[in-house]
């Protein structure tokens, strides 16, 4: 995101300026701090900072239910709850950031480009956008999952082809909007390449756009890794996943409800703070929705 | 008439992408259906296959022999159904189109009046209230809600009607609907989301309009008010919102319909991906994006006739 800012000093600096104002915004300063916690439990798992191993099976501690040395608890192989859903939570973020990014890379230059460009590369681009919106997402994702040899990067991918056409969809409105304005007219008159243009005049005023879209898809995204963990679709096991997790418990959850509650609490917890995050950063840069909320 | 013909030439598109997803990758149906065991084919053996298969033949020639099949009603086989991808189709379609026509009606149900709700008076604790639900019905994935109603319902209440085999409409009306209630009560929840927010925003939009105000100085009565003139204005973005999220149902209702051992058609694409029948994968995900397009168009069309400042361009 920071690549797409830098560009101009003075917009990158607006841009950071009504950053800032997510805190004033109830619902930014809950969601960052929700997706802010989160993120650093992912890390302190990423660093192997976690109480046990998440995969370690111990028959000698099954199903205990949480206490000072199980946070929340223990599942039917005695793994420790508390550190797979930490794990998991490390694996959902990843995912759904490597999918968000690539979709984000993808889509913004394919929607800037049609739009800025228009002619024939605008309706190529519009056309492919057009075939991947005609897939209901979770359907996309699934099928292009199957056929993948199943890691956590070839999930990504599968998720991140979902949300390609969203943001070419987001992207292509305003840039076919900017390109008319005075500013790009004046720059390209002065001689200035298309390809300096778009990235020193277009990208940073769709900025914001991108941003809250973003954050958005985050969430969509962590929902349908989570989805397709539950489907037996995702990182295949004994690693830990917020989705599995819950799918293993469904049959333990009258005798040990905390293996179910812990990684559905964290799921619901990631995803309300990243919709909450994008609404307060729709606040910040979207005027006319500021008046309402 | 425009808007048909992108229509049509996104179902080329996707018929394109089903194929190349499914069929044009490394490895082939044969491998695959074999699973370990292919490794003990020999070469002639898998030659044989291949050629009886029409896998030896270029992929252009397989794509047409194909879409040739599927247009003329031939959508492959199942063998571990032991029926046509037709047949198949014929059966799972319906259990999806009444789980999502239900669903809808429930998720209109909340959304709408909850929208209504939180517009009639924002940022009070009204609009805080609807919200929260809505923000509920965003986060919460079907999946969780889904696996914690059923566990906690069988298991307290016995109450558990999906547990034996699934009864059609016209079989058992009674025990087809309480089959239905669960599953249609979790994807009505989270869709009725998106409709709250759509409501909520388009109620507050239309009443900052100069005729609202025309109409309140004039005397019209608060309720009719607000139901017919706001309300009636506001429907246009909600009614696109209900037939994008129809739409989704479509293929979006496959957790729920596994949850609840419901024979829809996200299933039948699950199970062929658990039984490594691309052919079937291949043939219902078509179905299911066509009739994605379908209606999508419809609401498009709908839309139009509605609303006469689209229809005036």
């Amino acid at each position: 995101m920071t690549a797409i800012m830098t560009p101009t000093a003075t917009a990158d600096s607006t841009v950071l300026r009504r950053l800032l104002l997510i805190f004033r915004s109830r619902s930014g300063l809950i969601g960052t701090i929700l997706v802010g916690l989160l993120l650093l439990f992912s890390l302190a798992s990423a660093f192997g900072l976690l109480p046990y191993d998440p995969i370690a099976q111990n028959p000698a501690v099954r199903l205990r239910a949480p206490s000072g040395g199980h946070l929340f608890g223990t599942d039917q192989f005695g793994r420790d709850v508390f550190s797979r859903v930490m794990s998991g939570t490390a694996s959902s973020m990843l995912i759904a950031v490597v999918a968000v990014g690539f979709a984000t890379l993808v889509g913004t230059l394919s929607g800037v480009t049609a739009g800025f460009f228009r002619g024939p590369s605008d309706g190529a681009i519009s056309g492919v956008a057009n075939v991947l919106f005609a897939f209901p997402p979770l359907l996309l994702a699934l099928s292009l999952a199957s056929v993948f040899a199943r890691n956590w990067f070839t999930i990504a991918i599968a998720i991140a082809v979902v949300y390609v056409p969203i943001f070419i969809r987001v992207t292509r409105g305003p840039v076919l909007a900017l390109r008319e304005m005075d500013y790009v007219r004046a720059a390209t008159s002065i001689g200035q390449r298309p390809s300096a243009i778009m990235f020193r005049h277009v990208l940073p005023n769709i900025a914001p756009i991108i941003i809250v879209q973003v954050t958005l898809s985050l969430s969509w995204a962590v929902l349908t890794e989570a989805s397709l963990s539950f489907l037996g679709l995702g990182a295949p096991p004994p690693t830990a996943s917020l989705g599995s997790m819950v799918y293993e418990a469904r049959a333990l959850v009258t005798v040990a409800p905390w293996t179910m509650v812990a990684p559905g609490a964290i799921v619901v917890l990631l995803v309300v703070g990243l919709n909450l995050l994008g609404d307060g950063l729709r606040d910040v840069f979207d005027p006319r929705n500021r008046g309402n909320q | 008439m425009r808007r048909t013909l992108t229509s049509l030439g996104t179902v080329c598109g996707v018929a394109v992408f089903v194929f190349v997803m499914l069929r044009a990758l490394p490895g082939n149906q044969i491998i695959a259906g074999f699973g370990t065991e292919a490794a003990a084919l020999t070469p002639a053996q898998r030659t044989a296959l291949e050629a009886y298969y029409g896998l030896d033949k270029p992929l252009i020639v397989q794509f047409f022999t194909w879409i040739g099949g599927v247009v003329t009603g031939n959508l492959g086989y199942s063998a571990s159904a032991n029926h046509s991808v037709l047949e198949l189709t014929a059966h799972s379609l319906p259990v999806t189109l009444e789980l999502a026509l239900i669903s809808i009606v429930i998720a209109f149900l909340i959304g709408v009046p909850l929208g209504m709700f939180s517009a009639s008076k924002p940022d009070s604790i009204r609009d805080a209230t609807g919200q929260v639900i809505g923000l509920a019905g965003l986060s919460i994935p079907s999946f969780l809600l889904a696996t914690a109603l059923l566990s906690w319902l069988s298991s307290s209440l016995g109450f558990n009607p999906n547990g034996a085999g699934y009864a059609t409409l016209t079989e058992n009306p009674e025990l087809n609907l309480k089959q239905m209630l669960l599953p249609a009560l979790v994807l009505g929840f989270g869709i009725a989301a998106p409709i709250m927010r759509t409501t909520r925003t388009a109620v507050l939009d239309v009443r900052s309009l100069d005729f609202v105000r025309t109409a309140r100085a004039k005397g019209v009565p608060p309720r009719r008010l607000q139901f017919v003139h706001v309300l009636g204005n506001a429907l246009l973005p909600i009614i696109t919102m209900t037939g994008l999220q129809f739409g989704y149902l479509l293929g979006g209702a496959v957790v729920v319909e596994q949850i609840f051992s419901l024979p829809g058609i996200g299933r039948q694409v699950l199970i062929g991906i658990q039984h490594k029948e691309y052919a079937v994968v291949q043939s219902t995900v078509l179905v299911i994006a066509v009739l994605f397009v379908i209606v999508n168009l419809v609401t498009d069309l709908l839309y139009r006739m509605i609303d006469p400042r689209v229809r005036a361009e």
